[in-house]
């Protein structure tokens, strides 16, 4: 060989410390990393999975329709047709899941209501609003109002 | 015979080697494949949010019902969704030329709605402005996070990996609508999920659910026959902070160009 490669011991034991630096890396790394890593992009891909692990608590109104159909019929062509069951009656999936194990409360008087219909310049004008003073002397809303159809046609 | 120098180096190298292999290999065993949840397609939906400034009423419906669904901290500053109330002073007439500051607040975020009787007088425009997280399609929160503990899914949703978060911080700093936090209990990055645990079982999120104007809509952008369509076409439409171009998916009509 060329005189000029003749030394080449010291390259050896430079590419073997490499190596295994290189190769410990790698276990490492495999070590670390979660095995479905990258399966979607740069996150873990049970990630998703584990989101979706949470029980709902709000049944949503497709689940009151089915024993309640007497309430929905009267909603039915009122204002608050599009309002949903659980705003007003509070998160109620358990309730759906067994009617025995959470009975719903009824909203008291006038507190749920003034949290929609209190009278404020902020709300748009088309928006049925009142002061309660004036409008009722205080009085509870559903004392006339039937909260499920609050029109009077 | 004892092993001399040389065999042992061979022998621990060849070790590493083959240990190194073989738990990479059983990671990913131990993993699985993801799959999705039965009936439901990753690739099938692009998930967003319409919202209709004209027709929110600022009761605060949408706060309580993700403080519910979603187990947040009751506290304030601690918000996956809140609403803030935006009023804009008319311009007067004598100083035409002195632009009007808009007085935003949110007191507890709307939890409680906005209680006060709005003292502000005649010729102020007001409205509501409900936020949450943009679930942006170039999100920047996505790009910061060092090791991959939020992502967007493959349809559409920006979601937190709980287990990966470090608690860095990193995201909080980077998003621009001013949407994550770290939840004082796990230490970890939390937000919107767009109630991921809800959508992908057919129902809507919480905050929709609750909300008595249908100011607020889920949409599916990838469903020819959801009603985002015909609202994108009709509508005047604007996202937040449009000049980010972070690809937001919260589309809301009627934004007025106060809003930040």
């Amino acid at each position: 060989m060329d005189g000029r490669f003749r030394d080449y011991a010291h390259l050896l034991r430079m590419a073997a410390l490499f190596g295994i630096g290189i190769l410990a890396f790698l276990a490492a790394r495999a070590m670390f990393v979660p095995g479905d890593f990258g399966v979607y992009g740069f996150y873990r891909a049970g990630a998703i999975e584990d989101n979706r692990e949470r029980t709902p608590k709000f049944a949503g109104r497709e689940a009151c329709a089915d024993c309640h159909d007497d309430i929905v019929a009267k909603r039915a062509g009122s204002a608050h047709e599009r309002v949903g069951c659980e705003a007003c009656h509070g998160a109620l999936h358990a309730h759906a899941e067994d009617p025995a194990a959470l009975t719903p409360e009824r909203p008291e008087g006038a507190s749920i209501c003034q949290m929609c219909h209190r009278a404020s310049a902020s709300r748009p004008e088309w928006f049925p609003q009142v002061d309660a003073e004036e409008h009722s002397m205080g009085q509870a809303c559903n004392a006339c109002h039937d909260p499920h159809h609050p029109g009077f046609e | 015979m004892a092993p001399d120098r040389r065999e042992f180096l061979a022998q621990s190298g060849k070790l590493l080697v083959l240990t190194s292999l073989a738990s990479a290999a059983w990671e990913y065993v131990l993993a699985g494949t993801p799959e999705d949840a039965p009936g439901y397609r990753l690739d099938a939906h692009w998930w967003g949010m319409a919202i209709d400034i004209e027709r929110c009423i600022g009761c605060g419906n949408c706060v309580r019902a993700c403080k519910t669904e979603n187990d947040v901290p009751l506290e304030a500053a601690y918000f996956r969704t809140w609403v803030e109330r935006y009023r804009v002073p008319p311009i007067d007439p004598q100083h035409p030329q002195v632009e009007p500051n808009p007085e935003v607040d949110s007191p507890n975020g709307g939890y409680d709605g906005f209680p006060d009787k709005d003292p502000r007088g005649e010729g102020w425009k007001t409205f509501f402005v409900p936020k949450l997280c943009n679930h942006c399609a170039h999100s920047p929160c996505v790009q910061v996070c060092p090791i991959g503990a939020t992502f967007e899914s493959p349809d559409g949703v920006v979601l937190v990996d709980k287990k990966r978060c470090l608690g860095c911080r990193y995201c909080v700093q980077a998003c621009p609508y001013g949407c994550r936090f770290i939840d004082p209990r796990t230490h970890t990055a939390d937000k919107c999920t767009l109630c991921y645990h809800r959508i992908t079982r057919g129902l809507t999120t919480a905050c929709c659910e609750a909300c008595p104007t249908g100011a607020r809509l889920l949409v599916d952008l990838k469903n020819p026959n959801d009603p985002v369509h015909a609202f994108l076409k009709n509508n005047s439409i604007q996202v937040l902070k449009p000049n980010m171009a972070t690809g937001a998916k919260v589309y809301y009509r009627g934004l007025d160009g106060a809003v930040r």
